[in-house]
């Protein structure tokens, strides 16, 4: 796995690689029975989980019914604080404009708080298309980044690495990227953190550039939130001279109460505690304490598209706390990559096609990566009904139907893959209409049963691969039905 | 069109759906859960600040006003600090008992000069009882927000109870949003590796909390 999601096969082919993989399911069986537990029962703490629930999920809907009106306010709130504020349509505005500002500081180098969006972006990689090195400082960013990989979770991007496998990774990689791992270090987790502490200090203490993401930003107040547990994020936001915020126009909350209500869910539901140890809130500039020059980029990138679909739109509820990855079990078996795109998992299995559309074979079949079981719902914070969402999106990849695409109304066909189906579903609703011709050709199957092939030619192969073809029988039930019953109704002397 | 108006015309495209005239907050929003959980007396939410803050392995101290220079003093003895930052408005009598250099909150500081140090000390804006979480908000006893993020070890003193809240609702209604607010619960820790927590990251990696009494 190297670092581009350009070009991955659709789901069901990379899930198909990735089951195979056995120390991979073994990793994520350990990891995710892990956090399972544990959320269950910093959730059991609060009685009013319910309550918190409904709470996240009309504060976000209350958003999103209004975004461009607390957007603006937003704009005004941090404007007015010191910060300069700037959108982006897409990724590649988005890229270019992080990189003019990076470039305007004089600085080649740049340190990262884990930021989904600016995976999202490839941030990253444009930056070093403009020779410009960003250190993520993330642990597990951390160790993706060095090893040449993707991130495959949205709390943990390194789920996927067992503990000998990352000290594998420090041992061989660090000392390309700086200070080497130290002599003889063992797969002992506290090692392992404390490794990656000495090997990212002189980054943080040297670093004039930081760039983050953002939890949540607050409408009436301009205050942009990270959540974090290791105290990078405080030394990005904290110790750099800029800071740059790439941030999704559909992270904004409207009033500074409203963290009352994220703030209790978040934690528990991402890493099970009842607070994540370090929590940053910073409101544009202030004299003399962190960085003295604030840009903040909105960013779109297809979330206005997810936002006209009135189905779909729930999904931009999220606050990536990734407890749907957790229970999910055909994550568990298939693992992060299989989901082609930062979003992995139930979310992303509905993010991902509404971000990009479904045009790609990959995005097509993201809404099948599921079985529709609903645990995903039931542990969402804000309430993502995502198998309500899997099934529209499920219908539009078949059916086709009006979509939004960079701003404009399209109509999508029906997917190809699915018109033989449909002509079955045709022909079968002929022959039903037909008993006549149905009862010929249930004679002519029978009597044909020992030429029938295992598996069927043409487009049902695919359909027949997984599946025995049901075997036909010496004789229809409608010619047994008409047989047996006369000779029933005579030996019972018509009574029946 | 600027990429602002782009993204705003297609917001406003996006939401036809949403009835013209529909005001922000009448989007319903019921805030019926609970501004705190359970009912304690003011010594009982102390003493779940104190259950909560050591549940995620701060180590935790009682003191009088009397007594608070002689165990800083111990405790930064114990460490065996040399050197103490110190925030401009500090309370100067709570390092009275103790002969370490001090080490003052500057701006011309730099990162390097900080992680010299060994030990911060500071007060504190809020405490949470129900998440072990102590809130600074850079006042006058707390200062930059760096000070308490580069030394390894920090001591944070609360005055109990009147800094201390039941719950996170109770807490955002006493923090000021255009104050840079750090919330710290425990000491920095990772829960990267295999999805289990281990303490100690980039954060300080000794979390002391003094609660003081009857200042």
């Amino acid at each position: 796995m190297s670092g581009t999601y350009l070009g991955m096969p659709a789901f069901p082919r990379a899930a198909a690689a990735a089951t195979r993989d056995g120390r991979l399911r073994a990793n994520l069986t350990h990891a995710t029975h892990t956090i399972r537990d544990k959320r269950a029962a910093a959730v059991a703490e609060l009685d009013d989980w319910a309550e918190l629930r409904a709470a996240g999920a009309a504060v976000k809907d209350r958003t999103l019914r209004h975004l461009d009106h607390y957007l603006e306010q937003l704009e005004a709130a941090v404007t007015a604080a010191g910060g300069q504020v700037h959108w982006a349509v897409d990724a590649d505005e988005a890229n270019a404009l992080v990189t003019r500002l990076v470039r305007e500081t004089g600085e080649r180098e740049v340190v990262k708080v884990k930021s989904m969006a600016t995976q999202e972006i490839g941030l990253n990689d444009a930056l070093a298309r403009a020779g410009i090195r960003a250190y993520e400082t993330d642990l597990a960013e951390l160790i993706v980044q060095l090893g040449g990989d993707l991130p495959s979770h949205i709390l943990v991007p390194a789920i996927h690495r067992n503990r000998s496998e990352i000290r594998d990774i420090f041992r061989r990689e660090m000392a390309g990227w700086g200070r080497p791992a130290p002599e003889g270090l063992s797969d002992s987790p506290a090692e392992l953190a404390e490794a990656a502490r000495l090997h990212l200090r002189e980054k943080f203490l040297s670093a004039k550039v930081g760039i983050s993401g953002a939890n949540f930003m607050v409408a009436e107040t301009g205050t942009l939130v990270v959540v974090e547990s290791e105290g990078n994020g405080r030394m990005c936001l904290t110790l750099p001279e800029t800071l740059i915020s790439v941030v999704g126009i559909e992270k904004v909350v409207p009033s500074w109460q409203d963290l009352e209500v994220f703030l209790q869910l978040l934690p528990r539901s991402s890493t099970a505690e009842r607070m994540n140890p370090y929590t940053s809130t910073w409101t544009g500039t202030t004299d003399g304490d962190g960085p003295q020059t604030f840009h903040l980029v909105l960013l779109d990138n297809g979330r206005t598209d997810a936002l006209a679909d009135t189905v779909g739109r729930q999904a931009l509820r999220c606050i990536r706390c990734s407890a749907c990855l957790n229970v999910c079990p055909v994550y568990e078996r298939a693992g992060g990559h299989a989901y082609g795109s930062p979003y992995p998992g139930p979310i992303g299995a509905i993010l991902t096609p509404q971000l990009r559309g479904i045009g790609g074979p990959l995005e097509a079949s993201l809404p099948y990566a599921s079985s529709l079981c609903g645990a995903c719902y039931e542990v969402c914070p804000v309430a993502i009904d995502i198998p309500e969402v899997l099934v529209h999106l499920r219908e539009r990849v078949v059916q086709g139907g009006p979509v939004t695409r960079g701003g404009a109304r399209v109509v999508l066909k029906p997917a190809k893959g699915h018109a033989a189906e449909r002509a079955a579903m045709r022909a079968a609703a002929w022959a039903f209409d037909h008993p006549g011709a149905l009862r010929t050709g249930e004679r002519l199957a029978a009597r044909t049963r020992r030429l029938h092939p295992r598996r069927l030619p043409g487009p049902g192969r695919a359909w027949s691969a997984t599946r025995d073809l049901p075997e036909v029988p010496a004789e229809s039930f409608r010619d047994w039905w008409q047989r047996t019953r006369r000779t029933s109704a005579a030996q019972q002397g018509g009574s029946g | 069109m600027s990429s602002r108006d782009v993204v705003l015309a297609r917001v406003r495209r996006a939401l036809a759906d949403v009835p013209r005239g529909e005001r922000p907050d009448e989007a319903p929003v019921a805030r019926d859960y609970r501004r705190v959980h359970g009912s304690r007396t003011t010594e009982q939410t102390v003493e779940l600040l104190a259950e909560n803050l050591a549940d995620y392995r701060a180590l935790v101290h009682r003191s009088t006003a009397g007594a608070l220079p002689e165990l800083i003093g111990r405790l930064l003895a114990e460490r065996g600090a040399r050197t103490v930052l110190v925030p401009p408005g500090l309370d100067a009598s709570w390092l009275a008992g103790s002969d370490l250099t001090r080490v003052e909150d500057r701006a011309s500081a730099t990162p390097r000069e900080l992680d010299a140090v060994d030990s911060v000390l500071t007060g504190c804006a809020v405490a949470i009882a129900e998440t072990g979480t102590l809130v600074l908000d850079g006042g006058p006893d707390q200062g930059r927000r760096r000070i308490t993020l580069v030394p390894d070890h920090h001591l944070c003193v609360v005055r109990v109870p009147e800094q201390v809240v039941g719950s996170v609702p109770q807490a955002l209604p006493r923090l000021a949003p255009d104050r840079p607010l750090t919330w710290i619960s425990g000491p920095s820790a990772t829960s990267d590796i295999e999805l289990d927590r281990v303490e100690g990251v980039h954060g300080p990696r000794t979390l002391e909390v003094i609660l003081l009494a009857g200042s």
